[in-house]
C-alpha cells in the first residue's frame, strides 16, 4: 500500500492507513525496495570482495603458477605458502603484537578512566585545562613527533625494545579514548552520585561501584580502539626497533617484501595470516566492536 | 528518599556534594604520561629544527639553516599540494560512499548481518597488510590491473586514494549507520503522510539530521589522511619521482633515509602547526569541548 494515494488524515485519527504504518514498527524508507541503493551496495560489495578473493586464491597458488591472472582460481591449491610463512617466525611476530596490544590497552585504561572521571566530575580550572589538552591532542599525528621521540627513546635506553613501541602507542591512543570515556561518563545521572554520597561513599568507591560498572560500553569501545591502534601500528615499530627480538607483525609483513621478493603467493599468505587473529576476535565480539564504533557517529 | 537532595547539575560547594568528587590530582598520571610522550616531543621538534643532527651524537645548533632550506625546497610546495589534494579527493570519495552505504545499512535489509560482515572485512586488516595486498594486486606482471599503475603520477595518486577508501570506508559507513539509526522514526512518518517521496525524505530529513555525524566523520577522515604514511611508503615510496611524497613521507625521507634530522624536524614542526589548526577546528565544529551529555536532546 502506498502512502502517496492515501487521502490526508489528522495524525490522531485511528484510521487504517496511518496505524498500519506505525504498527509495523519498521523504518518507512526500507519497507519498499530501494533499487538504486541496492545496486550501489552490490557494486561496493564487489569492490570489497574482489581483492579479498584474489588475495586468498593467490595465497593458495603454487609459486611457479602464480604469474597467471590473479583472478584465476588456483589450479593446484596448496597450503605450502602458509607453511613457508609459519616457519619464518610468524609466531614470534604474533606474540610480540599481542604483548604490545595488551600492554597498550592496560596503560590506556589505567590512565584514562580516572582522567575522564575527573574531567566529568571535577569542576576546577586544572581539570578543564587537562581535558582541553587531550582535545587538542586528538589531531597530533604521530609523524610530527617521531624524530624527537627517537631522540628521547634513545636517551632513555629503550631503543629496540617492546617498551619503545608500547609507551608512545599508548600515549597516542589516549586522546580519543579520553573523549569516548567522558562521553559515556556524562550519561551517568547526578542522582546516582548523590545517592552514593548520602551513603558516605568516597570518590574511590564511586569509581569502582558506580562509574566503572555504568560505563562498560565506553570502556569496551576504548579497549577495541586502543587494541586496534596497537595492532595496526607501523611507524613506531619501524623507527624504534631494529632487531628480530622486538619485531611486531606489521613490520614483519613489511620485511617479507624483501625476504620473499617476487614470491607473491607467500607474501599474500602472510597478509591473510595477519588478519586471521583479529577476524577471530571480530567473530566473537562483533556486537561490542561494531556497536562501540557505531556510537562514535551518534555524538 | 533522595528528594531532599538538590538535583541541580552545578556542583554546590556544600560539604556533602564535594565529598563525592574526585580530586583533580587523579588526572595527573595520565596528564604527565601524555605530556611526556606527545606534548614534550612537539616542543622538542621545534627545538631540533634549529639544530643539525645526524642521529648519532648530540644535536648541534644550526640557527635558521633548516628553515631556510625548507622554504627554498621545491619539494615542500609540491608535498603540501599533494597532501591537500589527497585529503580533498579522499574526503569526497569516502564521504559520498560511506554516507550512502551507511544510510542504506541502517535499514533492515534481510541479509544485513552477512553483508555488514563482508563490508567490514577490510577494516580488520592493518594498513600495512592492505598496502601489501594492493602492492601485489597492482603488480605490473601479476596484478588484476596490468600496466604500470605506479609509474604514472595520476595512477599512483589514484591508487593511494582508492586503497585509503577501501580501508576506511567500512569504518565511516559504520559511523553513518549509527547516526542514521538515531534519526527519530516519527520524522519519516510525518513526511510520508505529507506525501514526501523517498528522495525528498533523504534530502530534507536524513541529510540535515546527519549533520553532526558528518562533522565527526569528516574530521576523523581529514586527520586520518595526514597519516597515509604506510600506504605511501609501501605502494609508491613517494614516486614516481616525488609526485606522491606527502608531508609525513617527506619528513621520513629527510630524517630516516638521509639522516638529516634537523631538516626532518623543520618539516615535522610544519605538520604540528597543521595538526593544531585541524584540532582547533575539531573542537569548534564538533562541540566535543562542551560538557554535554551525548543523550541530550534525544
Amino acid at each position: 500500500m502506498s502512502h502517496d494515494t492515501l487521502p490526508r488524515r489528522p495524525l490522531d485519527a485511528p484510521e487504517a492507513g496511518v496505524t498500519a504504518a506505525t504498527a509495523h514498527r519498521r523504518r518507512h524508507w526500507t519497507r519498499r525496495p530501494n533499487p538504486l541503493a541496492g545496486l550501489g551496495s552490490v557494486i561496493w560489495l564487489v569492490v570489497v570482495i574482489i581483492p579479498i578473493y584474489a588475495m586468498i586464491s593467490t595465497s593458495l597458488t603454487r609459486q611457479d603458477e602464480s604469474l597467471g591472472n590473479a583472478l584465476d582460481p588456483p589450479k593446484h591449491p596448496t597450503l605450502d605458502n602458509y607453511n613457508t610463512v609459519l616457519h619464518s617466525g610468524f609466531g614470534h611476530l604474533l606474540a610480540n603484537t599481542v604483548t604490545v596490544a595488551a600492554a597498550v590497552v592496560a596503560i590506556v585504561l589505567v590512565l584514562c578512566v580516572p582522567l575522564a572521571y575527573v574531567a566529568v566530575r571535577t569542576r576546577s580550572f586544572w581539570s578543564g585545562a587537562a581535558f582541553r589538552m587531550f582535545l587538542l591532542g586528538v589531531a597530533i599525528p604521530a609523524q610530527a613527533v617521531v624524530v624527537p621521540l627517537y631522540l628521547m627513546i634513545a636517551k632513555l635506553n629503550l631503543y629496540d625494545s617492546l617498551l619503545a613501541v608500547i609507551l608512545p602507542t599508548a600515549a597516542f591512543a589516549m586522546p580519543v579514548s579520553t573523549l569516548i570515556l567522558t562521553g559515556t561518563l556524562r550519561d551517568i545521572s547526578e542522582e546516582l552520585y548523590e545517592a552514593m554520597a548520602l551513603d558516605g561513599a568516597s570518590p574511590t568507591r564511586m569509581l569502582f561501584q558506580l562509574v566503572i560498572p555504568m560505563s562498560k560500553g565506553g570502556i569496551s569501545t576504548v579497549v577495541v580502539y586502543s587494541a586496534l591502534q596497537a595492532w595496526n601500528g607501523f611507524l613506531f615499530p619501524l623507527i624504534f626497533t631494529q632487531s628480530d627480538g622486538p619485531r611486531v607483525l606489521t613490520l614483519g609483513l613489511f620485511n617479507y617484501v624483501s625476504e620473499f621478493g617476487v614470491n607473491i603467493p607467500a607474501l599474500l599468505a602472510s597478509v591473510v595470516l595477519s588478519g586471521i587473529p583479529i577476524f577471530a576476535v571480530y567473530l566473537v565480539a562483533r556486537r561490542a566492536l561494531v556497536g562501540g564504533l557505531m556510537g562514535v557517529g551518534g555524538k | 528518599m533522595s528528594s531532599t537532595v538538590s538535583t541541580g547539575t552545578k556542583g554546590r560547594p556544600g560539604q556533602g556534594v564535594r565529598a563525592g568528587r574526585p580530586h583533580a590530582a587523579w588526572a595527573l598520571p595520565g596528564v604527565l604520561f601524555f605530556a611526556f610522550f606527545a606534548i614534550a616531543p612537539m616542543a622538542l621538534a621545534f627545538y631540533l629544527s634549529f639544530t643539525s643532527w645526524n642521529g648519532l651524537g648530540d644535536p648541534e645548533p644550526a640557527g635558521l639553516a633548516n628553515w631556510r632550506k625548507l622554504f627554498n625546497d621545491p619539494r615542500l610546495t609540491q608535498s603540501i599540494t599533494v597532501t591537500v589534494l589527497l585529503t580533498v579527493v579522499s574526503w569526497t570519495f569516502q564521504t559520498v560512499i560511506s554516507l550512502l552505504l551507511g544510510v542504506w545499512a541502517a535499514g533492515r535489509q534481510r541479509n544485513r548481518a552477512v553483508l555488514s560482515a563482508i563490508f567490514f572485512t577490510p577494516f580488520l586488516l592493518s594498513s600495512t597488510a592492505i598496502a601489501l595486498l594492493f602492492y601485489s594486486l597492482l603488480d605490473p606482471n601479476f596484478g588484476i590491473i596490468r600496466g604500470d599503475t605506479f609509474g604514472s603520477t595520476s595512477g599512483a595518486f589514484l591508487a593511494i586514494v582508492f586503497v585509503g577508501g577501501w580501508q576506511f570506508i567500512p569504518f565511516h559507513t559504520l559511523i553513518y549507520q549509527g547516526g542514521a539509526r538515531q534519526i527519530p522514526e516519527v520524522l519519516y512518518q510525518a513526511a510520508a503522510i505529507d506525501g514526501a517521496g523517498r528522495y525528498r525524505q533523504f534530502f530534507s530529513i536524513t541529510l540535515p539530521q546527519l549533520r553532526n555525524t558528518a562533522t565527526t566523520s569528516s574530521v576523523l577522515m581529514i586527520v586520518g589522511s595526514l597519516t597515509y604514511f604506510e600506504t605511501v611508503l609501501i605502494l609508491t615510496q613517494g614516486g614516481p619521482g616525488t609526485d606522491t611524497a606527502i608531508l609525513p613521507y617527506l619528513m621520513y625521507e629527510a630524517g630516516f633515509k638521509s639522516y638529516d634530522f634537523g631538516y626532518a624536524s623543520a618539516i615535522a614542526s610544519f605538520l604540528v602547526v597543521a595538526a593544531t589548526a585541524l584540532s582547533l577546528l575539531l573542537v569548534r565544529l564538533t562541540g566535543f569541548g562542551a560538557m554535554r551529555s551525548t543523550r541530550e536532546g534525544m
